[in-house]
């Protein structure tokens, strides 16, 4: 193993922790097992006894953001199973924080804050940032329009075979802005275009490192868009999991925020200049697949 | 049949009825979006290479590849004709399909051939195989020490470089796997 790869990844730690620690944000530390993981469809939640283990800590953060907490961040392990490859595994650390009264473009902000303070840690500047809406990228290099017609399984294989390498040739982060409503997850559509979402998702070097939403803080859409899934779910054999009451009421409790979701085995990639998870994760092998 | 998720590199499978192998292998999956697993794929029969990808739940063919022993029997036009000692079954495979090895094959030597179905795909000769030196400058002496070569034929026509000493008449051995000289056997 890379002992580089540990001391680095120590560093980013601390670093990560003294940002938000300086900003006003708390540690949280919610459930890794649990009953009711978030039902997305493409995202499948290891089983563990009578439990599941986490694919990411959004419904506890929702809760604890009804319950007043402004300021919130956890870096933990999630799962998800069957993901295994050179940008994948299993089992990996993941960075999310939410902020009450801000949107995705505050979330952005702040983003771009913790990805300078990070690449100081390296003395690698990550260059100009690009604002790229979803429908101006695929028009550009994938030859149609996804916001304005949707096609999930397209979109899926153009932005993996099409859209994603284009981003890698373009210097510096890259943000993927406002989603078709489609693939909103949970995030809010935009007041006055409810053909998009709030969502965005940062690139660098053609690696996705982060996916943030203006959060919906509706209770009623929450519950729609879980009961779709579901049935989605069971069409194609898949786990359907139980939705957790307290989170959707939660949802029509919080005030208006943003959240951001990071990979942190894949900034350590971005920061080491690997192109793979390998050597970055200890203890990673081909077993784990 | 294989699920997509089963996939990986050096894994083989049958794609319009003929068998390839994945050569390369990536999984990927955009944020929230479905998995996409990419290969990189080779017909074993055309050789030809070519990029494919999966999304879960599509499924792929297995392959069946089956080796047998066979034993050389008879050329009949461009194709070597083998049989199974057992069943006294017939496997043919043509002179194009064995490119250079069609020169070491023997009588009565036995083979192992890879079966796609009922087509033979590949075959594999013996490691080594004992042939006359027909046609070569005569031998110098006494430089048996150096790797010094020169040019030889063998009846069939096949070219080799074989070491200065070697007569027209010896019996050497070649390596099948690369076609080279080993070793002297006897002299003529």
């Amino acid at each position: 193993m890379d002992t580089g790869a540990l001391v680095l990844r120590d560093a980013l730690m601390r670093c990560i922790r003294a940002f938000f620690h300086e900003r006003g944000f708390i540690e949280v530390e919610t459930p890794i097992r649990l009953k009711t993981p978030c039902m997305e469809l493409h995202i499948d939640a290891e089983p563990a006894g009578d439990h599941y283990l986490r694919t990411s800590p959004e419904i506890f953060h929702k809760q604890l953001l009804a319950a007043g907490h402004g300021r919130i961040f956890e870096i933990g392990k999630c799962f998800r199973q069957g993901e295994y490859g050179r940008l994948h595994h299993p089992e990996y650390t993941m960075l999310e924080w939410y902020r009450s009264h801000a949107d995705y473009m505050d979330m952005l902000e702040e983003t771009r804050l913790l990805v300078e303070a990070v690449a100081a840690l390296r003395n690698r500047g990550f260059g100009e940032w690009t604002l790229l809406g979803i429908s101006e990228a695929f028009r550009e290099f994938a030859g149609w329009d996804p916001v304005a017609e949707y096609d999930a399984d397209r979109f899926d294989i153009d932005l993996v075979e099409k859209v994603e390498p284009a981003l890698g040739r373009i210097a510096g982060p890259v943000v993927l802005i406002d989603y078709p409503a489609e693939a909103a997850a949970l995030s809010r559509r935009k007041p006055g275009n409810p053909l998009v979402a709030e969502r965005w998702e940062l690139y660098i070097d053609g690696i996705e490192l982060a996916n943030a939403y203006s959060e919906l803080t509706d209770a009623r859409e929450q519950r729609g868009r879980f009961e779709a899934c579901a049935d989605r779910r069971r069409e194609l054999g898949k786990a359907v999991y139980p939705i957790d009451e307290r989170f959707v009421e939660a949802v029509g409790r919080m005030p208006p925020s943003g959240g951001v979701a990071m990979g942190i085995d894949r900034l350590l990639m971005v920061l080491a200049g690997a192109d793979s998870l390998d050597g970055l994760v200890a203890f990673r092998s081909p077993c784990d697949a | 049949m294989y699920n997509a998720s089963d996939l990986k590199k050096g894994l083989k499978i049958e794609i319009d009825g003929d068998p390839c192998i994945i050569t390369n292998f990536d999984f990927s999956k955009p944020g929230k979006g479905q998995a996409i697993y990419r290969c990189k794929i080779k017909n074993l029969v055309t050789g030809n290479q070519f990029e494919k990808s999966y999304r879960s739940g599509d499924k792929v063919n297995r392959c069946s590849l089956i080796s047998r022993e066979f034993t050389f029997s008879y050329i009949d036009g461009a194709d070597y004709v083998f049989s199974d000692n057992e069943t006294f079954e017939e496997a043919r495979l043509n002179d194009e399909l064995l490119g250079d090895l069609k020169y070491f094959i023997v009588d009565d030597m036995k083979v192992e051939i890879l079966f796609h179905n009922e087509r033979a795909l590949d075959i594999t000769l013996p490691n080594f195989v004992e042939m006359p030196i027909a046609e070569t400058e005569p031998g110098a002496r006494g430089d048996t020490a150096n790797n010094v070569m020169k040019p030889a034929k063998l009846a069939n026509g096949y070219e080799l470089n074989v070491p200065i000493f070697i007569n027209e008449g010896d019996i050497v051995r070649i390596d099948t796997r690369n076609g080279q000289y080993s070793d002297r056997v006897s002299k003529g």
